[in-house]
């Protein structure tokens, strides 16, 4: 634009200062993002092709000093179906109620701010919450059940924000040619706007399991143990989890190979990641993907 | 004639059933509607329940707010958390330090300057970085930020503020550049080519212009990354040594309020004294956070006027 006009000695500045602006907040960002891919090749470098197959198809052995995160990752597994099946029907409906009936007055305000201060209560709080609620007063005791409804009311922000996002990008006319054709505000949402925005809901549901994953502080009191030599059988059942057996082995047991937590640190990452990378893949197809 | 009735008879049944599910869906989708506003009084209710009659009876409140001795398990115990809030402060602030010049930084990169691929790409890579458990930053704190902490200031120790503050600052950066990104991209572009059209370079309508439109969203990202670096947990606990002390440079150790729960709550018998002060710990944390995020919301709904004020 500028090199239509004839190059004063302002425009020169201005045009300097806007190339040393642009490269350093270029930099900045690579800063920023830098780090992040030094410790992944870190964490690969440092744990040294240990993990195999069998790195996740083993139990501990030797006071966890040897062997494979089996019993770790099944536990993890458990733990986020559970938080899942108490977690998404509430949130999802939760969005519904927001998107499709809430008005703009002060219950959907309050509503609003619950929802940005359920997401910003300190894990450890809800690690307090937990203990206090599931494990004591409706008597779970120290169960995959307490922990996972610890972690389901944690992570319920995470649902109901993205579910809401995705409903509200159903066009509106597509409400009103339903409701035109008759049907009831139940129906047009049951027929038209979930099966609309189903795959927007599940790359919600993908980061709420990424996020489910990784938190540690929530089950630390509520259902997580530092080891168990068997799986458990039922909700009812404590479990052990990666998240914890990484902190436990990092911090708690004497001996440990150095690799050793280098690859349950590599496998929580991975596992993150993928999980993210997959979220982040579905919202693009779809984006290319949409019609309206 | 005789189907005629039955078949209207049908078809009203089938309405009424149609409205009956209506009128149930509409009731059930309410209660989940305000299930978060039940859930954040129960978590307040359940962890006072533990903690705020004994903050009332036993504890002396002065004390526990002034006091930095923490000594819960000795015979004449002291619950001093001065110490533990000069942790988590000193943690927060140095993360600060790091994360809001750099978290801007890339929001205005992303948001301003970079286009096409080059943005998405930087978007997909912030929002990973912002998933990153925090057990692995703690971990990564210990394994190796401490040796490396070690090597390059030769301290006998690299478990300090230092550590713990650059870790939680790495964590944090990435949800305050999504966040301040988002109020960049909500200033209406009319704006930006209002200014172009006057002759402004683009930094000029970055800062003249874009900027202060977004402030509030801005200060709300700074906000949430604030309660974010006192709520953080594990990777306090594991990165900052642990020891309750006041810190008086960057290479004391310190230890932060959410790691004290973390650490004694599995060693305290239930309804002990200590068992309750963890508690009370958390009704405490539980406020700061609250007030932060009211302060934060407000911010994003432009509540408080700062600067001048458009017409």
């Amino acid at each position: 634009m500028s090199s239509s006009f004839a190059t004063t000695s302002l425009n020169e500045k201005n045009r300097l200062r806007e190339r040393l602006f642009r490269g350093l907040f270029g930099l900045v960002t690579i800063t920023l993002i830098l780090p992040v891919i030094i410790i992944l090749i870190t964490l690969t470098v440092k744990s040294q092709g240990t993990i195999s197959l069998s790195f996740f198809t083993e139990y501990p052995r030797n006071n966890m000093t040897e062997g494979g995160i089996f019993p770790a990752l099944v536990g993890t597994l458990w733990l986020v179906a559970v938080a899942l099946i108490a977690s998404v029907p509430l949130g999802v409906s939760a969005a519904i109620y927001l998107s499709e009936y809430a008005r703009d007055n002060w219950l959907t305000r309050a509503i609003n701010l619950a929802i940005i201060n359920l997401a910003g209560v300190p894990s450890i709080v809800h690690a307090l919450f937990g203990l206090g609620a599931f494990v004591l007063f409706f008597n779970f005791g120290t169960s995959i059940l307490a922990a996972s409804l610890t972690l389901a009311v944690m992570t319920l922000p995470v649902v109901i924000v993205s579910t809401r996002e995705s409903l509200q990008a159903v066009p509106q006319s597509f409400r009103e040619a339903c409701w035109n054709m008759g049907a009831t505000r139940w129906q047009t949402i049951w027929r038209i706007v979930l099966p609309n925005s189903i795959s927007g809901i599940l790359t919600g549901v993908i980061l709420e399991v990424s996020r489910t994953v990784g938190e540690t502080a929530p089950i630390m009191f509520t259902g997580a143990a530092l080891f168990l030599p068997f799986l458990p059988t039922s909700v009812y059942d404590q479990t052990m989890a990666m998240s914890l057996h990484l902190y436990i082995i990092a911090t708690q047991v004497p001996g440990v190979p150095p690799s050793l937590p280098y690859s349950v640190a590599l496998s929580l990452i991975g596992i993150v990641m993928v999980l993210n990378a997959a979220s982040i893949a579905l919202r693009t197809y779809l984006r290319g993907q949409k019609k309206w | 004639m005789s189907s005629l009735p039955s078949k209207a008879q049908a078809a009203a049944a089938k309405r009424s059933s149609a409205w009956w599910q209506d009128q149930v869906a509409r009731v059930v989708v309410s209660i989940a509607g305000v299930s978060a506003i039940v859930l954040v009084m129960a978590i307040f209710i359940f962890v006072a329940k533990e903690g705020l009659g004994f903050a009332l009876t036993d504890l002396k409140l002065g004390e526990f707010f002034t006091s930095t001795a923490w000594r819960p398990t000795s015979d004449e115990p002291t619950y001093g958390i001065l110490a533990l809030i000069a942790g988590t402060a000193s943690v927060t602030g140095l993360a600060m330090l790091i994360a809001v010049p750099f978290s801007l930084g890339a929001a205005i990169y992303i948001g301003e300057f970079a286009t096409g691929k080059t943005r998405e790409t930087l978007k997909v890579l912030v929002e990973l970085l912002a998933a990153i458990p925090s057990v692995v930053w703690g971990f990564i704190g210990l394994s190796i930020m401490n040796p490396l902490i070690i090597k390059l200031f030769d301290v006998p120790v690299g478990l300090n503020v230092l550590n713990a503050g650059i870790i939680l600052g790495l964590m944090a950066a990435p949800i305050m550049a999504t966040i301040a990104e988002d109020a960049l991209k909500a200033v209406p572009d009319g704006y930006r080519e209002a200014a172009e059209a006057l002759g402004a370079t683009r930094w000029q309508v970055i800062f003249k212009v874009v900027i202060p439109s977004a402030k509030n969203g801005l200060v709300a990202a700074i906000l949430l990354g604030v309660g974010r670096g006192f709520g953080e947990t594990m990777a306090v606990l594991m990165a900052t040594g642990h020891s309750v002390n006041i810190p008086h440079s960057p290479f004391d150790a310190v230890r932060a309020m959410t790691a004290t729960i973390a650490s004694e709550l599995g060693e305290t018998a239930q309804g002990s004294p200590h068992y309750k002060v963890l508690f009370t710990i958390g009704i405490f944390l539980f406020l700061i956070t609250f007030v932060i995020n009211m302060l934060a919301d407000i911010f994003v709904r432009g509540g408080f006027k700062i600067g001048k004020k458009r017409s």
